[in-house]
């Protein structure tokens, strides 16, 4: 890997990690409605992602999507005026949270009924399967979404035809507040891929280069035509499930042992340690992360609130009146 | 004209369309192999292959869900649910994301995807097999509803609904595909949300669509013989609802009775009736009627279940009713 792009994958993670420190602070203070739900400790596992995957490829996950959003290069003050409901929002401010999207990206959002996106990435994938395009579709989705049916209805499908899917289990530890041992007949979730005779890897989601590099790996072997395969990657959320989690499932001192191996800090120790940048560098890095969330947040709150209009727009795609 | 079925017509819609464009294509249970499990799409899997004629697992959630993501990766996909009962287990692929992605992705996600399912009761399937929840799906800005009543109306709008940038449920009657009826040669389409005057009449307007409007025909015939002159106004679509040509055949006759097959509760009669109230109060002679199936889950008892559907005698003595 090039300097650049370790320092650029550096540069995502601490903008992810700023964001959504500030969308904490917004959201305490009113001005973020809805459900929040925080990528924070988890950085390193769409970042590796999505630095691995081809133009081409798709990507769709769940509610906790402002790691993707930036990771594909939506600008973060766009994502943060779609956090305040703006006009100039990825979503037009009908989306919030839960639903950033952008379709140019092949961001497919953004779903917030658990598991339910899976089928569509199925679907994604059919499509380029019919059209013999060469991508292949990730479909991310947490440990808990394992659980319903919709994921077994979406792998078995995947792998019947031999659909070039990338399934990611972001393994956090918990389903709101329940884990594997409490919710699943087997607590090693990648048993369940194999179970539907797909090859199945885990990978520690604290490191961003091992994310990277196994995706990598699997991208590769699904683009050669060896259908859909299946990924869990180890990770864990500092915060809570979303805003307002009492928090009851866990220790605090479990939390700790999960912060200090973090995935920036350890990244940032890694960089340094190779001398891939030096203190200032990264420093620097750091402060523009700072001062870009800083005018992403003036931005959005510049922006306009929807138009009256915008309630009836797009509702449909042909002209149709209302009722 | 030639004279086909409905059964006929749905199936020359899906065959032309495929012909017409490569991005078109079927998936579903027995859609190929078996040929359709009404048997319409016979003939299919030969001509187009089994890419296009996908034969899917029994997972509705998935075909539903895989219907969307095609259609959102450039496909045009038409999915079909075995049966409209069947799309409860999809329904949230059908309600939380064929009926929303469009609007809050704000226009970014397009889904032209037709979801074909055949209801309706009377075939001795017991309670889970006989529904005609048509309203349900109706309820759900962001999704068109089409229910057509006749050959034409069902071979133009499926092939309208295949061409629409929208989603679009198609609902069919599973009773009624032996009718026959009168469609045009050649290569014709009907507009969605568009409702029609079925048959002209000035003593009360007879608001109807899907089986029901041959019902309300066979009620109409026998009407007449009495010296009663019946409009028959066929919805067509429930979802945009083309309220005109109700309001305008009321404002005429100033009496109405809707027929529906499915129950009166929360219904598609109630709908219409609400908007003629709102719309056209000032010319009401009478109350308006509505026929529906009994609030009953439908038995399996073949008289038991008849006594419970709308019956052309229960459309008959309502129309003499609204006159009184």
């Amino acid at each position: 890997m090039e300097k650049s792009e370790h320092l650029e994958l550096y540069r995502q993670m601490v903008l992810i990690r700023r964001l959504e420190e500030t969308a904490a602070e917004l959201y305490q203070k009113g001005e973020i409605g809805g459900f929040l739900h925080l990528y924070i400790g988890q950085e390193a596992v769409s970042t590796g992602i999505i630095a691995a995957r081809q133009p081409q490829d798709h990507v769709i996950t769940a509610y906790r999507d402002h790691g993707v959003a930036i990771n594909v290069g939506i600008p973060s003050k766009v994502v943060m005026a779609e956090l305040l409901g703006k006009a100039t929002g990825c979503s037009g401010g009908k989306g919030g949270s839960m639903h950033m999207a952008d379709v140019k990206k092949h961001f497919w959002g953004g779903h917030a009924i658990v598991g339910a996106h899976m089928p569509i990435a199925t679907g994604l994938a059919l499509a380029d399967h019919m059209e013999k395009r060469n991508a292949v579709t990730i479909c991310m989705f947490g440990e808990g979404a394992t659980n319903i049916g919709f994921f077994h209805e979406a792998v078995n499908m995947s792998k019947t035809w031999g659909l070039p899917v990338l399934w990611v289990c972001e393994n956090n530890r918990y389903g709101m507040g329940t884990s594997p041992e409490r919710a699943s007949a087997v607590s090693e979730i990648i048993q369940k891929a194999c179970g539907y005779g797909m090859r199945a890897y885990d990978v520690d989601g604290m490191d961003v280069i091992a994310v990277k590099n196994m995706v990598s790996e699997r991208l590769e072997d699904i683009r050669a035509g060896n259908g859909p395969q299946f990924l869990e990657v180890c990770t864990y959320r500092f915060r809570g499930h979303s805003m307002g989690d009492p928090e009851r499932y866990r220790t605090k001192e479990e939390v700790q042992k999960f912060i200090e191996k973090g995935p920036i800090d350890n990244y940032r120790k890694f960089l340094l340690a190779e001398h891939i940048s030096d203190e200032a560098g990264l420093v620097e890095i750091e402060k523009q992360a700072a001062d870009e969330i800083v005018a992403g947040v003036k931005f959005a709150h510049e922006s306009p609130e929807p138009e009256d209009e915008a309630l009836f727009e797009n509702i449909y795609v042909e002209d149709v009146e209302r009722g | 004209m030639a004279i086909i079925t409905m059964r006929e017509a749905i199936s020359q819609a899906l065959w032309e369309e495929m012909e017409r464009d490569p991005k078109v294509f079927i998936i579903g249970e027995e859609v190929g192999v078996w040929g359709g499990t009404y048997a319409v799409t016979k003939g299919f899997l030969d001509h187009c292959g089994p890419e296009r004629i996908r034969d899917a697992p029994i997972a509705e959630a998935a075909i539903i869900g895989a219907a969307i993501g095609s259609a959102l990766n450039g496909m045009r996909p038409v999915a079909e649910l075995m049966t409209i009962n069947f799309a409860f287990v999809a329904m949230d692929h059908i309600v939380n994301e064929t009926a929303k992605l469009h609007y809050m992705f704000n226009g970014q996600f397009r889904l032209p995807l037709v979801i074909r399912a055949p209801g309706g009761g009377g075939r001795q399937l017991a309670a889970t097999h006989s529904q005609t929840p048509d309203a349900i799906f109706a309820h759900f800005p962001g999704l068109k509803v089409v229910a057509p009543g006749t050959p034409e109306d069902a071979k133009g709008l499926l092939k309208s609904a295949i061409r629409s940038e929208d989603p679009v449920l198609y609902i069919e009657n599973a009773t009624v595909y032996q009718q026959r009826g009168e469609v045009p040669d050649g290569e014709f389409t009907i507009p969605i949300g568009k409702s029609k005057v079925q048959r002209e009449g000035k003593d009360v307007t007879l608001v109807t669509y899907s089986k029901m409007v041959s019902y309300s025909m066979q009620a109409a015939a026998l009407l007449e013989k009495e010296g009663i002159d019946v409009e028959i106004v066929d919805l067509r679509t429930l979802r945009p609802l083309d309220m005109e040509p109700v309001i305008e055949s009321f404002k005429k006759t100033n009496r109405a009775v809707i027929a529906e097959e499915g129950w009166k509760s929360f219904g598609v009669g109630a709908e219409i009736a609400a908007r003629i109230y709102e719309e056209a109060f000032d010319y009401l002679d009478a109350p308006i009627k509505r026929v529906a199936q009994k609030e009953v889950p439908l038995p399996y008892n073949r008289r038991l279940e008849q006594l419970a559907l709308p019956q052309v005698e229960d459309i008959v003595n309502a129309v003499k009713e609204v006159l009184k």
